[in-house]
């Protein structure tokens, strides 16, 4: 059994596993260290250049010591060699090595194998479509390997590739019945690497200037919302992320404790939707303002935020509710007051001595938060790349620079107005977001990152004032896009007006979110929704377990039936003589199956003579093609029934 | 036969086929994981694992289209087989110590190729062979001639991994072919002949001494004594030629058990008789053979000759 695992390997085999070893391994370039991928690029340069010399392999010494160099250099590089990152460098830098030990067909296997383990791992990182479109071409390229390996020198490429696209395809429907019936289990298992959720982009949960701004260089999608009703008005779209209360003079963070409860007064009924929020791992869920629905696993706390109680590690669908007009903790906890008056001593003077002087003149909080709005439709200017401030930061802000992003307007207008004597504080999330006509979905991206006030005032509870909307009313109105002038570092794409280029965008982001909400977003969940409609409700494993080994089973009797049968040898000969004889019975000369061509071409005379001459051509030529010495040219027989017509 | 003996017959089919072509069916094709299908569902165990802990969609995706190939793989390793037609051929003899070769022919009457397919007798010397599509191919299946007599053709396996490797489709054949193997010949020299015969024998004209111009070939003149040059002369159209030589005395050689060294095992004396023989042939000599139980009467030539070793090659079995 084990004679041809032993077997060598053919010569003209080993490009197969190059090629299979560079599709697998190549998109694990983007996000590696530039020196894994020179090792693993100067192994593959190197095994394929002994290759082409016909060279000796490396012995197992010199393996060896490559393989304690790379190991040794994953270690130094990730610290350990287990988490996710390291896991994956490890598997490519073994597929390089591998390469290099390429003597048996056992070895070449191994290659395909870790191949097609290399594939998942891609998924790790991105589960786009063009990932899967990319990792569907290596599927097909590495079974292409697979076949070419076992099939010996007697596979040309071309078979070799027909024959794995042919298999690829005959896998799909196991494929399908497998992804909708396996049992499914929400992971983890066990517990994940730290590192497995790293590089993620999103709101942080402390603000300092310059913080939003950087966030809001980024095209990445934060999350989707479908409406049931109408999509409200921009300038009401504000999703609410953390709520800080504490300032140290530069960075704003939110209050530790989180004693105390959010009440509620609606004002305006619920309007239903369904967020498909993009992992950030952060715990917050960004509900639109102010919440009043909430899914099960996620809670209010007393500054309204909606948090769930592990990290949003995946992408995830919430089913929420939010009233628009809304009185929030008209009787707010004194001390909570309190914490929001409380402002650093020693430190911007300049803005304190303005905000007593606004207090002295008039000292209803309206005029005051006026006073303030007003200040900044003056002469301040709204950019994503302001000057650096320094310890008095908005001293320097207000009075010097006045140039800022939406951060530096809210951090400033709750500094005057504590310092005026109003409880106010800082409300960060975003802001807005872009309807896309074809699938409805109100799109919502990272430069869709908004930081806007909150006052208490009495007899309203907290109030939101939104500063930029004075500096920058299109801000609110529009969108980010229409509110910073040209020249910007906004991403490319959201400033695409063009309306063709806007349109690509639109069907590229619908498709998009088709693919995450239908075919990613299939989870436990979808999964009972699917068999309760089938008919299967509350199906255990056990029973879907037996549904999907019937349907394997009956599927592979289907296809071993439609792959084995033989179809009876279709002589073409014998063929083209039954259709010449279709057209004798049209012309009424009739025949029986049994006589022979002579015997016909007889009947053809006396019955029909004005065809003999013709169908005496036909059977010449038939005979030709049975008796005579090129058997195989049909040509005349063909050329000759085509004169019968 | 023992239960188990009778059980495994009606299971493999372990009985002869005969003689006749036979067509690969379903019931004679059996299918295991291969060790590289073991490796891969291995693999896949842990993918899914994989899959499922990072709860990775395409994941899952990418581990059930892989499962479905390989169920799909199975089914066409088992198709590279099914529906083959086997042919039993004939069988050259040997000598003893030689490799018989088998030959057998594989008939593909499907359009497309059937690749890798392996054959062996003895699992050390499997013949790997490919078939185009509506073609046929003749392959020789080698086994190890290690004593004289009647070799039959063990049980041979025929099996594929073709084309994933993930599994291994076998069948086991059993035609009845045997191989003749003539006993190992061992060189010595020639014994004396014996003279005294050769007044009274017909073959006058055969002898090598003096040359005395050709004659046509007869059927029964061996190959060796053909004047290559002189059939070639007339453009190689005419029959072949045979020198003829004009001795009157022709000496007669008859190759005798009695004359081998009776404290030699029986095989030995055979050889060293099969030896004879064929130093006799080789020579141009007119040769009998005298067996204890048989005795061929002194002639030459090829078939002579092979009388000569059948009946070393069958003596006492």
């Amino acid at each position: 059994m084990s004679t041809s695992a032993r077997q060598a390997l053919d010569r003209q085999a080993t490009p197969w596993l190059f090629a299979s070893a560079l599709v697998t391994t190549a998109p694990h370039i983007l996000h590696q260290a530039y020196w894994l991928n020179a090792l693993a690029g100067l192994l593959m340069l190197r095994a394929f250049h002994l290759w082409r010399n016909d060279e000796r392999l490396p012995g197992r010494w010199v393996l060896a010591l490559l393989v304690l160099v790379g190991c040794s250099g994953i270690f130094m590089e990730f610290r350990t060699l287990l988490g996710r990152d390291a896991g994956v460098a490890m598997l490519v830098v073994f597929m390089a090595m591998k390469l290099l030990e390429l003597k048996s067909k056992r070895d070449a296997v191994v290659v395909v194998v870790l191949g097609y383990f290399l594939l998942l791992t891609h998924y790790l990182y991105s589960q786009s479509i063009p990932t899967g479109a990319w990792l569907l071409f290596a599927l097909w390229l590495v079974t292409a390997t697979l076949i070419r390996l076992h099939g010996g020198p007697a596979c040309t490429s071309s078979v070799t590739l027909r024959y794995a696209a042919i298999l690829c395809l005959q896998a799909i429907p196991f494929m399908l019945v497998l992804y909708l019936l396996f049992p499914r289990i929400s992971g983890p298992l066990w517990g994940l690497p730290s590192d497995a959720h790293a590089g993620m982009t999103g709101l942080s949960d402390t603000m300092s200037p310059g913080s939003i701004s950087r966030l809001a260089q980024s095209a990445d999608i934060a999350f989707r919302s479908h409406f049931t009703e109408a999509v409200p008005p921009k300038h009401k779209l504000y999703w609410r992320g953390p709520v800080m209360e504490d300032f140290d003079g530069m960075v704003w963070r939110p209050h530790d404790s989180r004693s105390g409860v959010a009440t509620l007064e609606n004002l305006s009924p619920p309007i239903h939707y369904e967020m498909t929020l993009e992992p950030n791992n952060q715990r917050w869920i960004l509900a639109l303002d102010a919440p009043v629905q909430l899914p099960e696993n996620v809670s209010l706390d007393a500054t309204l935020m909606a948090t769930q109680r592990q990290p949003i590690t995946e992408r995830r669908r919430f089913q929420l509710a939010a009233s628009l007009d809304y009185r929030f903790n008209r009787n707010e906890d004194p001390r909570t007051l309190r914490r929001n008056l409380a402002l650093p001593q020693g430190i911007n003077p300049q803005s304190r001595a303005l905000a007593q002087r606004w207090r002295s003149i008039e000292n209803r909080p309206e005029s005051i938060i006026g006073q303030a709005q007003a200040l900044f439709a003056t002469e301040f200017t709204y950019t994503l790349h302001p000057p650096l401030l320094g310890e008095n930061s908005i001293d320097e802000f207000l009075f010097q620079t006045r140039r800022g992003f939406c951060e530096h307007y809210a951090g400033a207008f709750v500094f005057l107005m504590r310092a005026a004597g109003i409880p106010a504080r800082v409300v960060s999330g975003y802001q807005g977001g872009e309807l896309n006509p074809l699938d409805d979905y109100l799109v919502v991206r990272q430069s869709d990152a908004h930081a806007w006030a909150e006052v208490w005032l009495e007899g309203q509870g907290w109030v939101r004032v939104d500063p930029t909307a004075s500096v920058s009313p299109t801000r609110v109105e529009t969108g980010i896009v229409d509110a910073l002038p040209f020249g910007e570092p906004l991403p490319a794409i959201v400033q695409w007006r063009a309306s063709w280029l806007r349109t690509l965008r639109y069907r590229w982001e619908a498709l998009n979110n088709a693919w995450n909400q239908h075919i990613l977003g299939y989870d436990p969940q979808r999964q009972r929704e699917l068999l309760s409609r089938l008919g299967l409700p509350e199906t255990d494993w056990r029973s879907l377990a037996t549904l999907l080994g019937i349907i394997c089973t009956l599927l592979v009797a289907a296809m071993a039936a439609w792959t084995l049968h033989r179809p009876p040898p279709i002589d073409p000969a014998l063929r083209l003589w039954q259709k010449a004889l279709g057209q004798l019975a049209r012309r009424q000369v009739d025949c029986a199956a049994w006589e022979t061509p002579m015997a016909v071409a007889q009947r053809v005379r006396e019955q029909c003579p004005e065809l003999a001459e013709t169908f005496q051509n036909v059977v010449d030529a038939y005979l030709q093609v049975r008796y005579g010495k090129s058997n195989d040219n049909l040509k005349p027989l063909r050329e000759a029934i085509a004169r019968l017509r | 036969m023992s239960l188990l003996a009778r059980f495994k017959q009606s299971l493999f089919r372990w009985r002869s086929d005969g003689t006749d072509p036979l067509r690969l069916g379903q019931r004679r094709i059996f299918i295991v994981p291969s060790r590289g299908g073991l490796l891969f569902a291995l693999a896949l165990v842990v993918m899914l694992l994989g899959a499922i802990n990072y709860n990775l969609a395409l994941g899952h995706a990418l581990v059930f289209l892989l499962a479905g190939l390989g169920i799909t793989g199975m089914i066409h390793t088992f198709r590279n087989l099914y529906g083959l037609v086997i042919t039993p051929g004939r069988c050259e003899p040997v000598f003893a110590g030689q490799t018989a070769l088998f030959p057998i022919t594989l008939d593909n009457d499907r359009n497309t190729p059937r690749l890798a397919l392996e054959l062996a007798a003895q699992a050390e010397f499997p013949v790997v062979t490919a078939i185009d599509g509506r073609d046929q191919t003749r392959i020789r299946v080698p086994l190890h001639a290690a004593e004289r007599g009647w070799l039959a053709l063990p049980r041979i396996r025929l099996w594929t991994r073709y084309p994933l490797g993930l599994f291994t489709a076998w069948a086991y054949l059993q035609p009845e072919m045997r191989c003749l193997v003539y006993p190992q010949p061992i060189s010595s020299p020639l014994p004396a002949s014996s003279p005294s015969h050769a007044e009274s024998m017909p073959y006058g004209e055969g002898g090598q001494e003096d040359f005395a111009g050709f004659r046509t070939r007869q059927p029964t003149d061996s190959l060796h004594h053909v004047a290559w040059k002189a059939s070639a002369r007339n453009g190689g159209e005419g029959s072949l030629l045979v020198k003829k030589f004009a001795s009157g005395t022709q000496e007669e050689l008859i190759v005798d058990w009695q004359s081998t060294d009776p404290t030699l095992p029986e095989d030995a004396r055979l050889g060293v008789l099969t030896g004879w023989i064929l130093a006799a042939e080789t020579a141009g000599n007119v040769y009998g053979l005298r067996l204890p139980d048989q005795e061929l009467p002194p002639s030459n030539g090829d078939a002579h000759c092979l009388r000569c070793l059948e009946a070393l090659a069958l003596f006492r079995i």
